[in-house]
């Protein structure tokens, strides 16, 4: 099953390969690549730019290992719909080493691995899926006699990029949960490289794909965030555009599975849902390509957070997330508001002309009496003379 | 005729009454009252508060109030900056710097539950001067009763925490003000706020069990996790949850405050900073009520000033008519007034005239 | 002076209709067309009242500066019937004229400010009253003084219509509406400080304090004396009438003597709570204090010589100032040191100045009309008799 990836020159000249290859219609490619591009959030006209590169640029190699893992992400892959994504894999890429979709076995993809290696070095995608086991030197996990720290070092060296599948690769995931027996951790402990990660159990098939081919069309990776996750899928909370947001807002919540407001579609934070802390595109993109509400919080489970660190198979599912959206908080009332209405430009004039007739006409007055005050007194003393 | 003298003993004596009914406090003095044995309240933990905004909603919700914006401009939500006649209870936010880490004074944020304390001894009932704000005896919930209230407003302006709020835009405006859902304890429900409240950090139940739940959570070492009540504490119809115990200021704001209040809050932040000034221990009412008492407690006093006002009035009423002063029409005094009778209009033309010479 | 045989009061007569009582006329209408927006839409249309600032000039300015303006007619009274100066006695009907009305309109004022006023009755109603609320025994006071107030004035009525029985009816039992008309201002004027008492820290320390009641009580009586001076003074330049210098300068003494109390109880309560300190500060608190102050200390520097006293202008100015004090001590004690919580502002709005304005035109056109055509100033050819 794994295509010969040496006679596939990059450019063809005959009309439209991809579509050929792909077996879908030009409009369903165009569809396909507006549709990476939107996962991308990339600005408008990019789509060309896709589509240009998924029919000029040679098909780049990928090799793709796994180590400590239950190849979910794989599996996931495999059910990605637009277009099937085994043809995209297969066609879009040249993937010369994948252990589970391999025909062959033994030497022989041992070999097909360093021939493409070699052929393509410095050039060729490196993909790992499954955390690595460091414990007593790693013996926990081998391939081929080689443990999986020698095969990503040996892979890393020459790859143009490494992508770590997955929560496994990206920070050691189900298999570093405590007390981890194996030692295992995420490839970015491994080798120096940067790593970006794919993080998610399993990931979303569009997230990796819109990430390669972002290489692809550009080049390079996209921009990542601080643990390397790609910012266009993970730079939003789930809890931020969550289907059940309503309902966390305006106080209604399941309490238990299958009573009345589970059932009625409430909120799942008092459930223990990690939305609040976990970074991911999950409510927007959803899974398996099956239409609305099929992701876990659509179907009424709550988020376990597994694209997060310390979230995921660390905190048991029950306990309650740190909601961290809240910072800085924006929509809060301070402590002080300013509220009332002060002085305003006539009100002030209005008080000051009334006081400043008032205190002149007294003045008028006091200045009136003590004249005539003064005149009596005259008199007075006039009198007296 | 009264000489010098007699006007300074007299003068004397009447400022020596006024000042000693106004310093002899102790008289009828009142302590801060006690506290029901059965009185209800809320427990408010700032830490374990999410913002999440739900005891809004439920309270608006549970208290049929409608939509309160601050501008036109954002009139599509319900965004008071306060508590308001229409909102009952408001979260607040503490911000600092960037405002990124919970629960922390600098570069940090936290939040602050506004809504009524229900004082053990508050000065809202006190003002009221038709008992239309009242103090339950078992529960302690201050209620207000619209039918009794005059609007003077007198409670918005004495109490301390700045609570009961006026509706200044109707012409039959109310005063608004949360009264811990006292319709809903009937049906067997309790206040919304902490009903709908997804970390317990709205606690409702009976204060003397609140108290002893702030009292535990204070005792805790930082970082130990520990279990979370949610819900009603007393009957515990929630589930709780557990969590690790933040490091929290040693203080129950409304154990002591004002003579304490039913509403008792915790936070991580030092609670001026959380818009809770420092209060005295004396209630402000029970000072009123003592300084009321002693002046017209019995009406003593106030009698007895009269009496005496009485007596001297009578005396110098009687005297005067001798002088053919004012009180009984004497015949000089009848020949003048009469005088003054005949010729009204004459007189005033001439004063008229007279005013005229001047000009 | 020593004269005692005074002249039985007069009317002034002369015509109702001047510049004066035209612009009063149109003040009035004014207050009364906002007062129409105010209960159709609400105090929120026509007033900056909120909730940090719930009393506004209408209560401050209307009802407690008012009344305390008013109090010239108890204190003239307690002067002579219970110290027994009969000598001012041509002062009292005046005075109480202007009392009438400043308390008549500082209740029929309450209404306009109450939010619920349909339930005013409720203050005074067995099952609603609250004897707690320092505001019942206001209420109480004030609604029960306005009847006697009007008990004390009705002779005057009955002279001008000439319903002699009754008027002796009323004057056998005059001496206790006098002695109640001196018993229950004390206890309202005083319960008017006593308001602030249970606002607690909200009011500034210059002003809070449990003496309050004495303060305000004391400090009305000293403005009663200085309306009249005023009053006196203005009356007489508004009718081209003789000053009665023979009353007004012993008067403006035993004003003065009242005023020394008041300092003296004043800043012994500052100094006794350690709160004199505020008044060094630099906030807008503090600059108010010595303003007040400033107001109470200068009739003292006006009035400090026997020749002094005896001329009007500085009688006018010293009574006027003393007035202004007074007003100052009520503002700051209820506005200007009053803060519920930082954020909220209050200034009254035009229509909400206007009203009051309205409010003490209506009093000033009602001294006008009853002066010309009633019997209350003394008859001006005796007064000038007993000048001379």
């Amino acid at each position: 099953m794994v295509s010969s990836s040496n006679d596939h020159p990059g450019v063809v000249a005959t009309a439209r390969p991809v579509e050929k290859r792909l077996e879908m219609s030009r409009r369903s490619f165009m569809q396909f690549c507006a549709t990476l591009a939107t996962t991308l959030g990339l600005p408008k006209g990019a789509e060309a730019a896709v589509q240009q590169a998924m029919e000029a640029a040679k098909r780049p190699s990928v090799i793709w290992l796994h180590f400590q893992e239950c190849t979910g992400c794989t599996e996931s892959m495999l059910r990605a719909e637009h277009p099937t994504l085994e043809k995209l894999i297969l066609d879009v890429i040249s993937l010369d080493y994948h252990e589970t979709l391999f025909a062959a076995a033994g030497h022989q993809v041992e070999a097909a691995r360093n021939a493409a290696m070699s052929a393509n070095k410095g050039k060729y995608l490196l993909v790992v899926e499954g955390a690595i086991p460091t414990r007593d030197g790693g013996v926990y996990c081998k391939v081929g006699n080689k443990t999986a720290i020698e095969l990503t070092r040996e892979c890393a060296e020459h790859a143009a990029a490494v992508i770590a599948i997955g929560s496994c690769a990206s920070w050691g995931g189900m298999p570093s949960t405590d007390p981890n027996p194996t030692g295992a951790v995420g490839v970015n402990k491994i080798i120096d490289k940067p790593v970006v990660t794919i993080p998610g159990c399993p990931p979303n098939p569009y997230n990796f794909l819109a990430t390669v081919v972002h290489f692809l069309t550009f080049g390079s990776l996209p921009p990542v965030d601080h643990l390397n996750r790609p910012l266009f899928a993970y730079s939003r909370l789930v809890h931020e555009n969550c289907e059940r947001r309503a309902h966390f807002d305006a106080g209604r919540f399941a309490l238990q599975f299958g009573d009345d407001g589970h059932r009625k579609g409430y909120c799942l934070y008092k459930l223990g849902c990690k939305g609040p802390e976990t970074y991911a595109n999950c409510p927007t993109v959803l899974f398996g390509d099956a239409g609305a509400g099929t992701w876990p919080v659509g179907c009424g489970h709550p988020c376990i957070g597994c694209t997060e660190e310390g979230v995921g198979f660390t905190k048991p599912i029950h306990m309650l997330a740190k909601v961290k959206n809240v910072e800085p908080p924006a929509m809060y009332p301070g402590l002080h508001e300013s509220q009332g209405q002060g002085a305003t430009l006539g009100s002030a004039a209005v008080l000051a002309g009334v006081a400043g007739a008032a205190a002149g006409a007294g003045a008028v007055l006091a200045r009136n009496l003590g004249k005539q005050h003064a005149e009596a007194e005259a008199n007075t003393d006039k009198s007296e003379v | 005729m009264a000489s010098r003298r007699d006007f300074l003993k007299r003068a004397l004596a009447g400022s020596a009454a006024v000042a000693g009914a106004a310093t002899c406090t102790d008289a009828s003095a009142r302590g801060n009252a006690q506290i029901s044995p059965d009185a209800v309240g809320l427990l408010f933990d700032s830490t374990l508060c999410i913002g999440c905004k739900a005891c809004v909603a439920a309270c608006k919700d549970a208290n049929g109030l409608p939509l309160d914006y601050a501008t036109p401009i954002e009139a599509a939500w319900d965004v008071p900056v306060d508590t308001t006649a229409k909102t009952f209870n408001v979260i607040k936010a503490y911000v600092d710097g960037t405002g990124r880490n919970k629960d922390q004074v600098q570069d940090g944020y936290a939040f602050m539950k506004s809504s009524c304390l229900h004082c053990v001894d508050p000065s809202c009932v006190s003002a009221c001067p038709v008992s239309a704000m009242t103090k339950d005896p078992v529960t302690g919930i201050v209620g207000y009763d619209p039918d009794a209230c005059i609007g003077c407003r007198y409670c918005v302006a004495a109490c301390p925490f700045g609570i009961p709020k006026y509706d200044y835009d109707s012409p039959t405006g109310k005063i608004g003000k949360c009264e811990l859902c006292r319709h809903r304890l009937p049906e067997g429900k309790y206040a919304a706020c902490a009903e709908v409240c997804p970390t317990g950090a709205t606690l409702f139940g009976k204060v003397s069990e609140l108290k002893a739940e702030a009292k535990r959570r204070l005792a805790l070492t930082p970082g130990a996790e520990t279990t979370w009540p949610r819900g009603n504490l007393t009957t515990g119809d929630q589930p709780s949850w557990n969590g690790p115990a933040p490091a929290y200021v040693q203080h129950i704001y409304g154990e002591k405050e004002v003579g304490g209040t039913q509403m008792l809050k915790l936070a991580a932040v030092p609670f001026e900073k959380l818009g809770h000034k420092p209060l005295p221990e004396r209630s402000f009412s029970s000072q009123s009520e003592t300084l009321q008492h002693t002046l017209y407690g019995g009406l003593v006093l106030p009698l007895t000033v009269l009496g005496v006002m009485t007596w001297v009035a009578k005396r110098n009423v009687k005297h005067d008519d001798e002088d053919a002063d004012v009180g009984r029409v004497s015949t000089r005094q009848a020949a003048a007034e009469g005088d003054g009778r005949l010729k009204p209009t004459l007189r005033g033309e001439r004063a008229q005239r007279e005013g005229d010479k001047h000009e | 002076m020593s004269n005692h045989a005074h002249a039985a009061p007069a009317p002034v007569g002369g015509r109702l209709l001047s510049p004066v009582t035209f612009v009063l006329g149109v003040l009035i209408l004014a207050a009364l067309a906002i007062l129409a927006v105010r209960f159709i839409y609400g105090l929120g249309a026509v007033t900056n009242l909120n909730d940090g600032y719930p009393w506004g000039i209408w209560v401050v300015a209307d009802v407690v500066i008012g009344s305390a303006f008013a109090c010239g007619g108890f204190s003239v009274a307690m002067l002579v019937y219970i110290f027994n100066k009969g000598e001012y006695h041509p002062l009292v009907r005046p005075a109480l004229l202007a009392s009438l009305f400043g308390y008549t309109l500082a209740g029929v004022g309450v209404l306009f400010d109450l939010g619920r006023w349909w339930n005013f009755w409720h203050i005074l109603a067995p099952g609603y009253a609250s004897p707690n609320s320092v505001m019942f025994e206001v209420a109480a006071c004030i609604s029960l003084y306005i009847i006697v107030m009007w008990i004390e004035f009705s002779p005057t009525f009955f002279e001008k219509w000439g319903m002699k029985d009754a008027k002796r009816k009323v004057n056998k039992a005059m001496f206790f509406f006098i002695a109640l008309g001196t018993v229950l201002p004390m206890m309202h004027q005083s319960s008017l400080g006593s308001l602030l008492v249970v606002f607690g820290t909200q009011i500034h320390p210059l002003w809070q304090s449990i003496v309050l009641p004495l303060i305000f009580l004391i400090s009305a009586i000293t403005m009663g004396y200085a309306v009249v001076l005023f009053e006196s003074c203005l009356a007489a330049a508004g009718y081209r009438r003789t000053i009665e210098m023979h009353l007004l300068t012993p008067l403006s003494r035993i004003m003065l003597g009242m005023l020394g109390v008041f300092l003296a109880v004043r800043f012994g309560d500052l100094v006794f709570r350690g709160a004199l300190g505020y008044a060094f500060e630099g906030s807008l608190q503090a600059a108010m204090f010595w303003l007040e102050t400033a107001c109470f200390v200068a009739p003292f520097v006006l009035l400090r010589s026997e020749a002094a006293r005896r001329n009007p202008a500085r009688l006018f100015v010293a009574g006027g100032l003393l007035m202004l004090g007074g007003v100052l001590l009520r503002i700051n004690a209820f506005l200007v040191g009053y803060d519920t919580g930082e954020g909220w502002s209050y200034f009254p709005s035009v229509p909400e100045m206007l009203v009051t304005f309205g409010m003490f035109a209506i009093e000033i056109l009602a001294y006008i009309v009853i002066t010309r055509r009633f019997p209350v100033l003394p008859r001006e050819d005796a007064a000038h008799g007993a000048a001379h």
